[in-house]
This record gives C-alpha cells, sequence and structure tokens, in this order.
C-alpha cells in the first residue's frame, strides 16, 4: 500500500493538524510565562492553514485513500473546513476565559486540536474502525477538556459523567458495528452498503445492529431519550469547554450520521427512518419544554442544542439529498449560532466568576446596548426568527420533510418551535426590559468584542445572504 | 415611469437610517431626533412619487424590481406593488412621519433606540406590502415583530412584558403555520414568486388545509375574532408610539395577507369557507362593539373599537363570493371589496389619531382611565374638538372617511344577504355610542378635578399633528375618489382571478370517452 502525492495532499489537512498539534504540545512545555499566548497563536494559525488547504480541497473530486479506511469527498472538505472555522471561534472565546480564570492554561488548545484531529477522522472515515477511532479520539480529548478545572467539584461531576455514558454509547455503537460486520462480513462502509443492497431479505442481525447504530448515535448526538448526560456536562463544564462541546462535535456527528446511516444502511432506510421520527419528535418535545424551565443559561442552551438536534434530525431522516443538504446547513450554521451564544456568558463573567444565571443576562442593554444587541441578533436566530440564518436553517429542514410528504413531522417541528421561541425571547427580555442587578460596566478586552460582534454579524450576513452556503451545502452531496 | 429602484429605496432607507441611529447612540437625543424625522419625511416625500408616477388603468405590479437571491430555493428579490400595496405603504410613510414627532419629546429613556425602532419597522413593513417573493414577503413579516417587541416591551407601560410576549407569541403561532403552506406550495410549483402561486392549480383538500393555514396567520393578525386577545392588552402597555403602528398598520397587513395569498391563491376554498370569515366578521363587529362600550381604559376602547372595524374589512373582502354568486356581476362584487380597502386605509388614519389623542392626555395626566378625566374641552379647547372629530369620524359620520368604508360594505352587504346587512348595520349604533360615549365622559362635562383644570391646551407639533391626520380623515371623507381609484384595476382583475374556480373541471362522461378515444378520424 504506497501512497502517492496526491493522496498525501488530500490527507494533508490531518496530517498537518497532527503535526502541528505535537509541535503546540512541546512548545507549550518549554515556553515561559513571558510568552504564554504562543500555543494560543499557534493553534489558531494552524487552525485558518488547516481550513485553507481543506476549503482548497472542497471541489477536487472524491477518493478513497489508506486501503478503503480513509475517504476524501467534498462533503468531507467542507464539514472539515467548517469545523475548523467554528473552531477558531471556540478558540477566540475561550482564550479572554482562560485568561480571566487562571487555571486553564495552554493544554485547553492541544486537546482541542486533537478533538478537532478525532473529528476529521470521522468525517473522513470509510471504514466502521476509522470511524470509531476518530470518535474515541474525539471522546477522550474532550472528557479531559470538560475535567480540566479540577478544583471544581460540578466540573469532576460532570466529567465523569461524561466519561461513564460516554464510554456506554461507544460500547453500544461498538456492538453495533460489530453485528454489521457479522452481516456483512466487511467494514468497509462502500462493501456494508453494497451487501445490503445485495441481501434481499433483511437479516435480524443486521437491524439489531442497527438499532445498537442509532443508540449510539443519539448518545454522541444528545438526542432524546439519550440526552441525560447534556445538561449536566454542559453545566458543569467550563464554559470555554462547553462552548466547543456545543458546536464543532454537532458537525462530527452529522458526518458520523452520514456515513453510517445514509452511505452504508442506505438500504435499511425505511428502518432507521422511523427510529430517527420517535428520537426527533422527542428531542424536539423534551428540548424546548424542559429549556423553559431553566435559570441557568447553560443548562438552557443544553436543553436547546437537544431541541436543534431534534431538526437536525428531521433533516436527515428525510432521506434525500435535499434533506441531507438542510441537516448540513443546520449543523454548520447551528455551531456557529451555539459559540455565539455561550460566548456572550464568557463575555458576561468576570475573574473566577461564572454569569452563567439568566440573570446575569438582565439589563444588558443598559449596561452595553452593542452586546446586547448581537445576543438579541443570536437568540432570534436560535429562534429560527428572520432575517437571521436559524430561519433558513428550518426552512431548508422543513421543505426536505414535507418533499417527502411527511407533513404531519413538519407541523410537530414548526409547533414546538413556537414554544421554543418563548425561551429564547425571554433571554431578550431579561436583557431589554429589566433593570440591571449590577450596574458595573463590562470588562471586556478586544479580541472578545471582535470575535462576540463578527460572530453574530455573521448570522445576520448569513441570513440576509444564505444563498451562497446553501448552495455549496447542495453541491457538495450532488 | 421612475428609473431608479424607488421600492427597495423606501424599504432600506429607514432600515439603514435606522441602523445609522443605533450606531451613533452617543449623538444625544435632540441629534437623533432630528435624523429621525429627516429619515422619515425623505422616506415620506419618495413614497409619494408612488402615488404620482402610478400607472391607475393597469392591475400589473408596478416599480418592479427582481434580482436572484436565494438561488438554492430559488427565492428572487422581487418587489412591486399595485393598487392594493402602494397606498399601504403610502399609509406606513405617512404614519412613521407622525409617529416619530410624537415621540419628540415623550421618550426620554433611549431615544435614538426607539426613533431606529420604529425606522426600522417602517422599512420592514414597507417590504411586507412589496415583496412578490413568498420567502422575502416571509422574512420581512417575521422580522418585523422584532422590533416591535422591543418597543412595547422596553418603552411601555407597566404590564409591558406580559403584553409583548404574548403579541410575539400569538403572531408567531400564527405565521408558522404559514410558512409550512408556503413550502408545501413551492414544491408543487418550484418557485416562490406569489404570482405563480396565483396561477398554482391546487386540488379542494389542499386549498382548505393552505386557505387554513393562512387563516391562522392573517387572523391572528388583523385580528379576528376569536384571537384578538393579544391586541388589548399589546395596545394598553405600547408607548403611543406602538399603539399607532400597531392600529394603523401591522393590523392592515392581515387584511392585505387575505387579498394577496388567501384570496387568489386559494379561491375555492375561500369561497367554500367564506361563511366562516362572515360568520367571524359579524362576531367582531357586534360582540366586540359591545365589549369596546363597557371599556374604562381609553386605550382598551380604542383598542377594541379597532378589532369592530377590522371586523369590516374582513366582511367586505369575503363577501365577494356571495356578491359574485347573487348577483354575478363583478361590479357589485367590488363593492364590498373596495369597501373593506377603503376602511383599512381609513382605520388606519383614525385610530392613529385617536391614539395621539390619548397619547396627548397619558403624557399631561399619566391616566388612561376615563374616569380621571371629564371637562377636557375647558381647558384643551383646541384638543377636544379634534378629539370629537375623530371619534365622530371612528363612528362613521358622514364627510369623514370612516363613513365612506363603513357605508361601501354595509351597501354590499346588502346585496348580499339582508341579515349581514342588519347585523353589520349595528356598527352605526355601537360605534357611534362607544365613541361618543367616550366623548362625553372625557371631553364635555365640567372640570372634573383639579388636575384636568391645569391642562394644558396642545402645542405647536401635537398641533401638527392631529391637523395633519385632521384633514387627511376629512378629505378622504368628501373626496374619497383619489383612493378608490387606484384600487379599481387591481380589484377588478383580483375579482376576475377569484370568480375563476382552480380546480380541475369534473370529468364528464363526453370528456372521458374523448379522453380515451384513439386519436384520428
Amino acid at each position: 500500500m504506497s501512497i502517492t502525492l496526491s493522496e498525501y495532499l488530500l490527507l494533508s489537512p490531518e496530517i498537518f493538524v497532527l503535526s502541528m498539534a505535537c509541535l503546540i504540545l512541546v512548545v507549550e512545555a518549554f515556553v515561559g510565562d513571558r510568552y504564554r499566548h504562543a500555543s494560543y497563536v499557534l493553534s489558531q494559525l494552524t487552525l485558518l492553514a488547516a481550513a485553507l488547504i481543506s476549503g482548497s480541497l472542497i471541489d477536487t473530486g472524491a477518493a478513497v485513500l489508506l486501503g478503503g479506511m480513509y475517504v476524501h469527498d467534498p462533503m468531507a472538505a467542507l464539514l472539515k473546513t467548517s469545523v475548523f472555522l467554528v473552531t477558531v471561534g471556540a478558540f477566540a472565546y475561550a482564550r479572554s476565559y482562560i485568561t480571566a480564570q487562571g487555571g486553564l492554561r495552554g493544554e485547553y488548545y492541544v486537546l482541542g486540536l486533537f478533538a478537532v484531529l478525532g473529528m476529521q477522522v470521522m468525517i473522513s472515515s470509510h471504514s466502521l474502525l476509522t470511524l470509531y477511532l476518530g470518535l474515541e479520539l474525539l471522546s477522550l480529548s474532550l472528557y479531559a477538556m470538560v475535567a480540566f478545572d479540577r478544583d471544581s467539584a460540578t466540573a469532576s461531576e460532570a466529567a465523569m459523567k461524561y466519561f461513564v455514558l460516554g464510554a456506554l454509547a461507544s460500547g453500544m455503537l461498538l456492538y453495533g458495528m460489530s453485528m454489521l460486520y457479522g452481516a456483512t462480513g466487511s467494514l468497509d462502509i462502500a462493501a456494508i452498503a453494497e451487501a445490503i443492497a445485495a441481501s434481499s431479505e433483511r437479516s435480524l442481525v443486521l437491524v439489531f445492529g442497527l438499532c445498537f447504530i442509532v443508540v449510539g448515535l443519539a448518545f454522541k448526538f444528545g438526542a432524546v431519550p439519550f440526552h441525560m448526560w447534556v445538561p449536566d456536562v454542559y453545566h458543569g463544564a467550563p464554559t470555554a469547554v462547553t462552548l466547543f462541546i456545543g458546536s464543532a462535535p454537532k458537525i462530527a456527528a452529522f458526518a458520523m450520521a452520514m456515513r453510517l446511516l445514509a452511505e452504508s444502511m442506505g438500504g435499511l432506510m425505511v428502518d432507521w427512518q422511523g427510529m430517527l421520527v420517535i428520537l426527533a419528535v422527542l428531542s424536539l418535545a423534551i428540548g424546548n419544554v424542559v429549556a423553559i424551565a431553566q435559570t441557568n443559561m447553560k443548562r438552557m442552551l443544553a436543553y436547546s442544542t437537544i431541541s436543534h438536534v431534534g431538526f437536525l434530525l428531521l433533516g436527515i431522516l428525510s432521506g434525500t439529498e435535499a434533506g441531507y443538504s438542510a441537516a448540513m446547513f443546520y449543523a454548520i450554521t447551528y455551531a456557529v449560532m451555539a459559540i455565539g451564544g455561550f460566548g456572550v456568558i464568557i463575555l458576561l463573567s468576570r475573574a473566577g466568576e461564572e454569569a452563567d444565571q439568566l440573570d446575569d443576562f438582565k439589563g444588558l442593554n443598559d449596561r452595553s446596548p452593542w452586546f446586547a444587541l448581537m445576543m438579541l441578533i443570536l437568540m432570534f436566530s436560535m429562534a429560527g426568527v428572520p432575517p437571521t440564518v436559524g430561519f433558513y436553517a428550518k426552512l431548508a429542514v422543513l421543505q426536505a420533510v414535507i418533499d417527502v410528504d411527511l407533513l404531519w413531522l413538519a407541523l410537530v417541528a414548526v409547533f414546538f418551535s413556537i414554544i421554543g421561541a418563548f425561551y429564547y425571547i425571554r433571554v431578550i427580555k431579561l436583557m431589554y426590559f429589566d433593570a440591571p442587578v449590577s450596574s458595573e460596566p463590562l470588562e471586556i478586552n478586544t479580541d472578545l468584542q471582535i470575535a462576540i460582534s463578527t460572530n453574530s454579524l455573521l448570522v445576520l450576513a448569513l441570513g440576509l445572504f444564505p444563498g451562497a452556503l446553501l448552495t455549496l451545502c447542495n453541491s457538495v452531496l450532488a | 415611469m421612475i428609473d431608479y429602484p424607488l421600492l427597495s429605496l423606501l424599504i432600506w432607507l429607514p432600515v439603514a437610517g435606522g441602523a445609522a441611529l443605533l450606531a451613533m447612540d452617543a449623538l444625544g437625543n435632540p441629534g437623533c431626533r432630528l435624523m429621525a424625522l429627516l429619515v422619515s419625511v425623505v422616506t415620506f416625500l419618495l413614497s409619494l412619487s408612488l402615488y404620482t408616477n402610478f400607472d391607475f388603468t393597469t392591475a400589473i405590479m408596478q416599480y418592479q424590481e427582481s434580482v436572484p437571491w436565494i438561488d438554492a430555493i430559488s427565492a428572487n428579490y422581487h418587489l412591486g406593488v399595485d393598487g392594493i400595496s402602494m397606498p399601504l405603504i403610502i399609509l406606513t410613510t405617512f404614519t412613521t412621519v407622525l409617529v416619530v414627532l410624537a415621540g419628540w419629546e415623550v421618550i426620554r429613556e433611549k431615544t435614538a433606540q426607539y426613533m431606529a425602532a420604529f425606522l426600522i419597522m417602517e422599512g420592514l413593513m414597507n417590504g411586507v406590502f412589496a415583496a412578490l417573493d413568498a420567502v422575502l414577503f416571509y422574512v420581512f413579516w417575521e422580522a418585523m415583530l422584532i422590533p416591535m417587541f422591543l418597543i412595547i416591551g422596553v418603552w411601555g407601560g407597566p404590564r409591558r412584558v406580559y403584553a409583548t410576549i404574548k403579541f410575539f407569541l400569538y403572531t408567531f403561532l400564527g405565521s408558522v403555520f404559514m410558512l409550512v403552506a408556503l413550502i408545501y406550495m413551492y414544491l408543487q410549483a418550484d418557485s416562490f414568486s406569489i404570482l405563480d402561486f396565483h396561477l398554482l392549480p391546487l386540488g379542494m383538500t389542499e386549498q382548505i388545509l393552505i386557505f387554513i393555514a393562512f387563516l391562522l396567520a392573517f387572523a391572528v393578525k388583523v385580528p379576528m375574532w376569536p384571537v384578538h386577545t393579544w391586541l388589548p392588552d399589546a395596545h394598553v402597555e405600547a408607548p403611543t408610539g406602538g399603539s399607532v403602528i400597531l392600529a394603523a398598520i401591522m393590523l392592515k397587513i392581515g387584511g392585505y395577507g387575505f387579498l394577496r395569498f388567501s384570496l387568489p391563491i386559494t379561491p375555492d376554498a375561500s369561497h367554500a369557507l367564506d361563511w366562516l370569515i362572515i360568520l367571524m366578521s359579524l362576531v367582531a363587529v357586534v360582540y366586540i362593539g359591545f365589549v369596546a362600550l363597557v371599556q374604562e381604559d381609553m386605550k382598551k376602547l380604542i383598542a377594541y373599537s379597532s378589532i369592530a372595524h377590522m371586523g369590516f374589512v374582513t366582511l367586505g373582502i369575503f363577501l365577494v363570493f356571495t356578491l359574485l354568486d347573487n348577483t354575478g356581476s363583478v361590479n357589485g362584487a367590488a363593492l364590498g371589496m373596495e369597501g373593506g380597502m377603503v376602511q383599512m386605509i381609513s382605520h388606519g388614519f383614525i385610530s392613529g389619531a385617536l391614539f395621539l389623542c390619548v397619547g396627548v392626555l397619558y403624557d399631561r395626566m399619566h391616566s388612561r382611565q376615563i374616569s380621571d378625566y371629564g371637562g377636557v374641552v375647558n381647558t384643551m379647547p383646541v384638543f377636544a374638538a379634534f378629539m370629537v372629530l375623530f371619534a365622530m369620524a371612528n363612528s362613521g359620520l358622514p364627510g369623514t372617511s370612516g363613513f365612506v368604508g363603513e357605508f361601501m360594505v354595509i351597501l354590499a352587504s346588502f346585496k348580499a344577504n339582508f341579515w349581514f346587512a342588519l347585523l353589520a348595520a349595528t356598527t352605526l349604533i355601537l360605534g357611534a355610542a362607544y365613541s361618543l360615549w367616550m366623548v362625553k365622559r372625557v371631553i364635555f362635562g365640567d372640570v372634573a378635578n383639579d388636575k384636568v383644570a391645569q391642562l394644558q391646551d396642545v402645542n405647536a407639533r401635537e398641533f401638527v399633528i392631529l391637523a395633519s391626520l385632521a384633514a387627511v380623515v376629512l378629505l378622504f371623507g368628501v373626496y374619497p375618489a383619489p383612493l378608490t381609484e387606484i384600487m379599481h384595476a387591481s380589484v377588478d382583475s383580483l375579482l376576475a382571478h377569484v370568480s375563476v374556480s382552480k380546480l380541475p373541471p369534473p370529468e364528464t362522461g363526453v370528456a372521458l370517452l374523448e379522453s380515451i378515444r384513439p386519436a384520428g378520424p
């Protein structure tokens, strides 16, 4: 198995990120406090360069490399580019949090980069083993990140929960994969698809394996009823970590769902469609309703994530190209909104103090009209109100769902998005209509200001001109 | 004709002005007020050229602009106006000037944000009326909620939070189902153009479902009984400017929706279900009229009176089918529809004026309770004259614009059905009763208390606002022709459109034979 130069080129994002992550690890160990930001700057440059590389590969045709373990296709290139860019945003927010909290150091970026590498492997996997490998690399990095603040009891508890439940989910997934292997005799995604297409009747093992795989996927997505870890982990983890967990891994989870469900088990669509319908409807219902009862912003956003996952699953379960493209658009734009939402929590926190209660948002408009406006845009985007990008994400998904004659699902989805609108506009109510609890002016450093402004204005700009990204999502699947 | 993108200008100039105001928060109060006034006046003047260059003889969309916008879903940035939407745009720009003036000295906190919210909303509302693409329409329609939500919530009264969240969720509830309907039609027509939707053939079941989805959206907006309950809350808690915009324009968007979407897209469902709308309208006219009678809060009274008057609008619009069936002539049916539309415009002026009157009183006394007033005429004679005029107009006195629309609709309902007319005509009694009784208690009589005795009459700014509205109300009352002649061509074409069924013709035996007979001699 020899690798040609052109194949190296296709693999270059992974190779690059891996080498840089190792390099930064070493740099981090040797530089003194004078160059404390060296690892941050290096990580950001790495991500930007990797985004450039994989962005330039979007137009390159599909190719299966490394003996069928790895696939390069336009979808993978687009998803990787989005993961890099979203992580750039996440790191930008994390930096001021890490500086303020003191305890967290450069390891955050290194672990983050390894998590990114894991996501890349997941996105480009063409074999169940590669997929599992990427998933574990991602998960292990995330477990460590959640436990970062080791003196905090809630963070340790969250890490423990995340680890135990995550391991359970991985076990389920692996079990399902083994059954799939047993039924089809292959780990290769294309070969599995062929075997399924060739067999005239569905074997019980196959459907059984599918069930376990869907359960594992639902765990990773945080879809109801496998959502229990989401609120606790989001709440317990340091905000800089929550922001990362809540954003880019959703894109990777989407890729995993695509590789497993659409590409390898497309022949079993009838089976997994029904399962996803249940997961999606429950996620929409529980996520939106329970979010109303939260007083903690991070928990609220956790339940909001669950409801967004419900929408995303709607796109996937429609099983058409338009549906996958809608779900992809949803995953990418949701990641952009999510880092913004958590970013505003970081913006409000001061040294040693997390401002993650809903009440901390009271009167933000009096303290800083500009950032209140930015948060307003983000909240309306999550609620799916135009002219923000969240609207088009919902529009595309609804369109896909109605197109496959699941009108009732579309009606359920819009019904729950009305309920969902309530808790988003409650945040706006707190910011705009209530008097501030503390009148201290906000101390916001410049790069955080730039990050949040760019993020929100991007959400607005994509809302006014969503055409390019929508077309891109369509074209990489075509 | 005009060779610059006039409609885009009418939408984006105020939005840009509003954004600039937000950015120049540090400008200070006098500066931002002046700038807001400047932007709104320029927009108003620009919108007048819509009228002067308008071709009255055609129902084709005019001032069209079309640019590809979102290729992936083939949505275009497509604007255009006809005789139905053009007057509503001018009404919007006119009202915004008054609202900016009305908030001049009254709004002391966050003035820049206040003015910016109104300017942005003006642009978005113009967008709603001008959009000919369903996605574009929906974007403007929903985006419009955001500034209104903030206006009520930030500058409103004591129960503003409850009122504004109720307002937002109610309207959001209505509109998401419309979104589903729009997507459904897109998948049928492969286009989001509203004009393509008009021509889209739809079966009866589809039409009924789409009609109901639209009804949810528009009935909440109008608002029609029984989904009207957000309106009194929103009106009472909103600042004066917010109430004016809400009553004068936002409610009209519901009526406009019926004309632009429900009737032409689902003519057969509209025909089949017109009894429902007529019933809801008549309940609004009669029942809400009685409810208005017992209100003790002036704003609430005017809010309920708005619901009753909007009942006239929907009544007029949906009488067309009965009229077409009864008289068979398009002319007879046009009477009801034009009456409804005149009523929309006229109600925009009158309800806006009444809310401004209440605002004038509220700024002085900080109370909207009727019982706190009495004998205002003694201390504010000029104001009293205006208020009496507007109350008269509200009750449909001949010579005011309120009379024209009501008269046309009642006349049309006589042609349709005697009982409709009888019930509709009760508004002449009820409207007069609640309007004049309020005027009697607030304006006339002896000076009720010391506070009333110390009232100052309107200042020059308030005089200009009220006088301009009074002029318009009287002008259209005496000479409504400019208004109706704008609408004629569009109404006739709409009627011609709805009188043709979209359903496939029933297959007769002969037709079946024709279709299976082999070609050739």
